[in-house]
């Protein structure tokens, strides 16, 4: 009989290879019900952190305006947190981050504007094929760096032409932080012009438009939210550098409005009282987390608005 | 008529004034951003260059600068990388598989989309107070190796994911049609047709990243990397200094030979940044061709 073997056998690898299928099968199918799990466990990663940063930051500043009044912490117009008789007043801290970022805008937005308007309406394309990675480097470059820079170039050229400036001072700073920025401005703002569609500019040509009344007249207004919102974003990165201005601004809480004199911003602070050993518990310990706050409640707001900018206001062709 | 005319052609040469002008001024603009990178690079390549020498590679820091050296932090820096690396290539890949593959429109991940934009904005130094609080103090890592690797892939999380989520999106949808047609299911489809072709541009992604964290200095120094570290870290859990902090370090000490030193670290920082960007462009050339 050997067909009745040859049958068995034959039987015996179907049931084999059955099995064999149906094992990677299963393990085909737990991929499917398992990896999207996964995956979404990875993405909910960044919720998380939010709600991290939003948990900590909220539960040691409540701690903290439990003894410092908070109306004293954000109307007071003297910060000495180390030095008895101690005072935790935001006021300095947040006019040095302000005057910083006002010194940087007025920087980095006339000379980004006017390098987006180059790159995208005058440049060559071989020219800007050249430009636009450069100036992207500077986007790459490590914020100490640019503190050295401030430090060993900058402020010594305005030590020369003023002379009350100091070795630390917020004007030093300030010009490097907008020179950080530029490429934020360009590259968003240039994104925003070359979103505008040819024809705009053709119509313009034919009426008899030079090419600077092209670029001011329709290009710009026609990519006006893009740049408003890159500026508002530029503005936002400006508040929260803080290298930069550690080395370079000094770290004198100083309510002044004088660009010459050293101040201290609220980044600044934080990396002066995490520099020394202060023990958790501590006020000035809870002092962080309150200037913390107010630093990532003022760069959210900002972020929002500047994405609500791009949406709501963009012109649609 | 003539007064017509020649008022006109007054006009004319006017604006045409007017728009060479603004091409001097555009391209001036444009040229203070190139310069000053120029003489950035310049002004610490000059200072640094002298300091340049094998010392600074294989000694440690110590009071006096000469002799001096970084070994301990470019040691950390690298170690840093290589736990950061894996980490967050896993959860940002991850991420972003999901998003472009398996999430529906729905409320959910439009939250989770707008929560990565805004956590790109967040200023690094507040990721430096969560990691202070969450991996040093409530896990009681300490100041350790593993807690700032954590801290750091936090904050290029985003990064990574946006990136890998670009590459991801360029995809052709053609392959998966026909990866389904060859009767895969989703998980293949996604594992052996859409993610090998993505690869490249989420790997050029994630080295950008790891550039940006090798620069980071303030989420560091608030979870307490040290200034002073003169031996090698062996474990995860040891304390630890890196590159960024070394030069801080060596820039707040008034003597100026440890200006001179903190030169040459940045030009070794610049230098190691330089090589992770050509690395991420070559991978890019590469593997743009066979697409």
């Amino acid at each position: 009989m050997p067909s009745q073997r040859i049958q068995a056998v034959n039987k015996k690898t179907q049931t084999v290879t059955k099995e064999i299928y149906d094992f990677k099968n299963k393990r085909v199918s737990i991929m499917n019900k398992v990896m999207p799990i996964l995956l979404f466990l990875c993405a909910s990663v960044s919720v998380l952190t939010t709600i991290g940063i939003v948990v900590t930051l909220i539960s040691e500043t409540y701690q903290f305006f439990q003894k410092i009044p908070i109306f004293d912490f954000l109307f007071g117009t003297k910060w000495s947190p180390l030095i008895p008789p101690k005072s935790f007043g935001v006021l300095p801290l947040l006019s040095g981050t302000l005057m910083i970022t006002l010194i940087a805008c007025l920087v980095a937005i006339p000379l980004g504007l006017a390098s987006a308007i180059y790159l995208s309406e005058y440049a060559p394309k071989r020219v800007r094929k050249i430009i636009k990675p450069i100036l992207e480097v500077l986007a790459g470059v490590p914020t100490i760096v640019y503190g050295y820079f401030a430090l060993s170039v900058v402020t010594p050229i305005i030590q020369s032409i003023f002379n009350g400036a100091g070795v630390f001072n917020a004007l030093s700073a300030g010009i490097v932080v907008g020179i950080m920025i530029i490429p934020m401005v360009s590259s968003m703002s240039e994104d925003a012009m070359s979103a505008v569609p040819r024809s705009l500019r053709d119509g313009a040509y034919a009426l008899g438009a030079t090419k600077f009344e092209v670029a001011l007249k329709i290009v710009v207004p026609a990519a006006f939210s893009g740049i408003v919102a890159s500026a508002v974003l530029a503005f936002s990165r400006a508040i929260g550098e803080t290298m930069i201005v550690t080395v370079a601004a000094g770290s004198t809480p100083n309510l002044t409005a004088n660009p010459l004199e050293s101040i201290q911003t609220m980044t600044a602070y934080i990396v002066q009282v995490s520099l020394g050993d202060t023990p958790h518990g501590t006020i000035e310990y809870g002092s962080i987390f309150a200037v913390g706050m107010t630093l990532f409640v003022i760069t959210f707001l900002l972020n929002i608005l500047a994405q609500y900018i791009a949406r709501r206001f963009r012109e649609e062709y | 008529m003539n007064i017509f005319q020649d008022a006109n052609r007054k006009q004319i040469a006017n604006r045409r004034k007017m728009d060479w002008m603004l091409h001097i001024l555009f391209v001036a603009a444009t040229s203070v951003g190139v310069l000053a990178l120029s003489a950035l690079i310049i002004d610490i390549l000059i200072d640094g260059v002298a300091r340049l020498k094998p010392d600074l590679f294989t000694n440690f820091p110590s009071r006096r600068a000469d002799g001096s050296g970084m070994k301990s932090a470019l040691v950390g820096s690298i170690y840093m990388l290589l736990i950061m690396a894996p980490i967050s290539f896993i959860f940002g890949v991850g991420a972003a598989i999901y998003l472009e593959e398996y999430a529906k429109k729905s409320r959910i991940t439009r939250m989770i989309q707008l929560n990565i934009s805004t956590l790109a904005g967040v200023p690094s130094i507040v990721y430096g107070i969560l990691g202070l609080t969450l991996f040093v103090r409530l896990l009681s890592l300490d100041r350790s190796l593993i807690a700032g690797a954590l801290t750091m892939t936090l904050l290029v999380l985003p990064i990574i994911i946006v990136s890998a989520q670009e590459a991801i999106r360029a995809v052709p949808k053609s392959r998966r049609d026909a990866s389904f047609a060859l009767g895969a299911t989703k998980w293949q489809t996604v594992a052996r047709s859409v993610m090998p072709s993505a690869l490249p541009g989420v790997l050029t992604g994630v080295i950008l990243a790891m550039s940006r964290a090798i620069g980071e200095t303030a989420p560091l120094v608030m979870i307490g990397a040290l200034t002073y570290v003169a031996f090698l870290p062996s474990g995860i859990k040891d304390s630890f200094t890196v590159i960024p902090i070394q030069v801080y370090n060596w820039l707040s000490k008034p003597q100026l030979e440890f200006k001179e030193l903190a030169a040459s670290g940045i030009i070794v920082l610049l230098a190691l940044l330089l090589l992770m960007n050509f690395s991420a462009i070559l991978l890019r050339n590469k593997y743009q061709k066979n697409v």
